[in-house]
């Protein structure tokens, strides 16, 4: 293997990894910090017990999520050193800026909150925690502000082999960084609620911490059919449109359209054969992708035939990765509708198949967000930056053993550390009783 | 002063803060080991709440300096690579062993975890110090700025000397973190402990200099044109005096400001004699300077105000935190 391949394994690998965890640290944050509202507004106990629980997870991932984190922050330079000094004066500002008004924020104010409650105030408790909350969500915007500028470059001119920054808020507001921001801060949420409920369902079918588990799982379920159905529309909806006016080859291959048309289906499920140029298998609602692109059913969207074939992504893993993703989005709002029917019904707390489920489904948000990001980041290859920069011309010329090595070396801290991670977080949930 | 000076002091500001206030809770870790069982869970609860706030120094300073000078943060980040890779995983196991160490209960995991932490600590502060050993004594750079050495070209003597300083400079800075934090007989042990590290910064400080002086001649170019700033390292010395006298004097809130102005100024030495570089090539036509180095004037400018907005608000909420915690730490009082 040549080092531009080693170096894309490991990117994928070590972000890929590190987005296990700030979905969680978003989600799961937002969650805690209405707790703590609740807390300071009732003063009742069982508030705090639930925070003080909740955040004892939320700890455990936030510094997982940390220590992965400083390897994205180093790893642009390190094995992406052309693109480094090709993106620079664009793609540094809001790294800067992330860690400017985000971390700093966000560890500041958990290790107060976290060590220092017995010193704080109610008021200050929750206040701690909505910072937390707050600095996490920022954090996003700006990691996304970045990511977005690769999909669909704004703001900018190209002087000497460099892109040059020519307006700092049209680079911000590139086309495609709000749909991305609020789809993946969403899809965060989701991720929360579905943490929050299968973790409650599971204290509920143990039959322990049970006024806990009843608040949490009503607090997740409400919480969660909201943002799931957002995720739907507007968010993922909205998302895919911009995809379609902005990056049409990534549309057409994660849709799995070969022949640009007019009435262009949207495939419900669909095998497709790159080779052949076909779908071997499909099933596809006509004129919904049409819909989709345009809002227009009779709108012409434009199909792998259209590029040439050295500018496609590779369409199997953005295909499959883009439908699975969907499915589960949809699987996500029909769960948590049954919650409120539930809920409403007063049943939720005994269905034990349905807290089953929840308890089961907990990883399956997770899956949702990572085919998520490898639909965007698969399907904006053969580029680093969109239509400017050459993933084959980003990387740095280093040593092949070099990058073997720390590519090995990824792969087992991060195995150790995610083992590490699932034991501590069981552990933790199974050895919890409330006093 | 332009813009590419300011930002030229922007990213040492924050390299001395990240080695300052970092500086603590890595030293606290380098010395850990020689701490007692039970005195172990004061020494990890004093920096409990704000190691990780500590560290953003150095994410913002990463990004500060993609942002500000993007050709360096290329040139040296792919050019240290492996020193970087065993860096990061330095950096995670010392995160992880820290934080996680008391959600297990056996002795031995504890005492496993207790090594992981002052191992990566140590490993961590060495590599800080071997990376600013190779930025002074200059890099084989090729035309377009990459690294053509290998990884045990940045293993020189120079290199790892002040790797070696930095190992006793950040010790020490532990050890008066934990005499400030601590009470009773760890206090005492945090105070012997004290002069020895201290004695070894000292000496080490004082052979860097010199051999820089015998293998660096070019880092004393500007201290020759403008011998006023022969005032740094004489600062450094007295900073370095004071530290130890107030820690004899039991003064322990005086001895961690003076040696966190010691640092300062040890690290400022050394900043202010690559200016207005910021890497030197062993040929000098490769050289990344604070012009051809930066990016545009609009990112700097834009930048600046960034600079100007937040790191206000960190600071105020940063010495709030710091209030919190003031005092000396209960054994108590952690995860």
């Amino acid at each position: 293997m040549d080092v531009e391949l080693l170096s894309r394994i490991q990117f994928g690998l070590t972000a890929g990894f590190h987005f296990i965890y700030p979905p969680l640290t978003i989600g799961l944050g937002v969650l805690i910090a209405i707790i703590e509202f609740m807390y300071l507004k009732t003063n009742d106990e069982i508030y705090r017990k639930m925070a003080d629980f909740w955040a004892k997870l939320f700890a455990i991932n936030f510094v997982v999520g940390v220590a992965t984190g400083i390897v994205m922050e180093f790893e642009f330079g390190t094995n992406w050193s052309n693109y480094a000094r090709f993106v620079g004066d664009i793609f540094g500002s809001p790294l800067a800026a992330e860690g400017i008004f985000a971390f700093f924020l966000e560890s500041t104010f958990l290790g107060l909150y976290l060590v220092g409650k017995n010193r704080l105030s109610r008021f200050m408790r929750f206040f701690s925690f909505l910072m937390v909350a707050f600095g996490s969500t920022l954090s996003a915007l700006w990691i996304l502000i970045a990511n977005s500028w690769q999909q669909t470059p704004a703001g900018y001119k190209v002087e000497g082999g460099r892109a040059v920054l020519t307006n700092f808020w049209e680079a911000v507001f590139n086309p495609t960084m709000p749909s991305m921001y609020l789809h993946t801060v969403d899809a965060s949420f989701i991720t929360g609620a579905m943490f929050m409920a299968g973790v409650s369902a599971y204290f509920l079918i143990k039959g322990k911490n049970l006024e806990l588990a009843k608040r949490s799982l009503k607090l997740a379920v409400v919480f969660g059919v909201i943002v799931s159905i957002l995720q739907l529309f507007p968010f993922g909806d909205e998302s895919a449109r911009v995809v379609a006016q902005t990056q049409p080859e990534k549309l057409a291959s994660f849709e799995g359209l070969f022949k640009t048309q007019s009435k262009a289906p949207l495939l419900v499920f669909g095998i497709p054969d790159p080779s052949q140029n076909k779908m071997l298998v499909e099933i596809g609602i006509p004129g919904a992708l049409s819909f989709l692109a345009d809002h227009n059913f009779n709108a012409v969207v434009k199909g792998i035939d259209s590029f040439p074939k050295n500018d496609l992504p590779p369409m199997t893993l953005t295909f499959y990765s883009f439908h699975l993703m969907v499915a589960l989005g949809t699987l996500f709002i029909l769960t948590f509708l049954v919650g409120v029917y539930l809920l409403y019904k007063k049943k939720i707390y005994t269905t034990k198949p349905f807290l089953a489920a929840l308890w089961a489904f907990i990883p399956l948000p997770y899956i949702a967000n990572e085919l998520g990001w490898i639909t965007t980041e698969v399907g904006r290859q053969p580029w680093a930056v969109y239509g400017l920069l050459r993933t084959k011309d980003a990387f740095s010329p280093l040593p092949v053993g070099d990058v073997w090595f720390s590519l090995i070396g990824f792969t087992l801290v991060y195995a150790v550390l995610f083992g590490v991670f699932l034991y501590l977080i069981i552990h933790t949930v199974k050895s919890f009783k409330m006093d | 002063m332009d813009l590419n000076i300011i930002w030229f002091l922007l990213v040492g500001i924050l390299i001395i803060g990240y080695a300052i206030l970092d500086g603590f809770d890595l030293g606290v870790g380098s010395v850990y080991l020689f701490a007692k069982f039970q005195e172990r869970d004061i020494a990890r609860n004093s920096i409990a709440p704000v190691w990780d706030g500590n560290e953003v120094w150095l994410v913002t300073g990463g990004g500060a300096l993609f942002a500000a000078f993007p050709m360096v943060y290329a040139t040296a980040f792919s050019g240290f690579y492996l020193a970087l890779i065993l860096l990061l995983f330095a950096l995670i196991f010392r995160a992880v062993s820290l934080e996680l160490r008391n959600h297990f209960e056996s002795e031995s995991t504890k005492t496993l975890f207790d090594w992981v932490f002052s191992i990566s600590s140590i490993v961590a502060i060495v590599l800080f110090g071997v990376a600013v050993g190779n930025v002074l004594s200059g890099l084989n750079l090729d035309k377009s700025g990459n690294y053509i050495g290998t990884f045990f070209d940045l293993l020189n003597p120079y290199s790892i000397l002040v790797g070696v300083l930095a190992f006793f400079m950040l010790s020490y800075q532990g050890t008066v973190w934990l005499f400030l934090k601590t009470e009773g007989e760890f206090q005492q042990k945090a105070k012997n402990w004290a002069k020895i590290y201290w004695s070894g910064y000292l000496i080490l400080f004082a052979i860097c200099t010199l051999l820089a002086y015998v293998l660096h001649k070019n880092l004393f170019h500007n201290y020759l044109a403008h011998p006023l700033m022969f005032a740094i390292p004489l600062l450094a010395l007295i900073f370095m005096l004071a530290s130890i006298i107030r820690i004899q004097r039991n003064q322990a809130l005086c001895a961690i400001i003076a040696s966190s102005l010691s640092i300062a100024m040890v690290i400022l030495t050394a900043y202010l004699s690559l200016f207005p570089n910021l890497i030197i090539a062993k040929n000098p036509a490769y050289s990344l300077n604070i012009y051809n180095a930066a990016s545009s004037q609009l990112t700097l400018e834009t930048m600046l105000i960034i600079a100007l907005i937040g790191m206000p608000l960190v600071l105020i909420y940063t010495i709030y935190s710091y209030r919190i915690f003031h005092g000396k730490t209960k054994i108590e009082e952690g995860y």
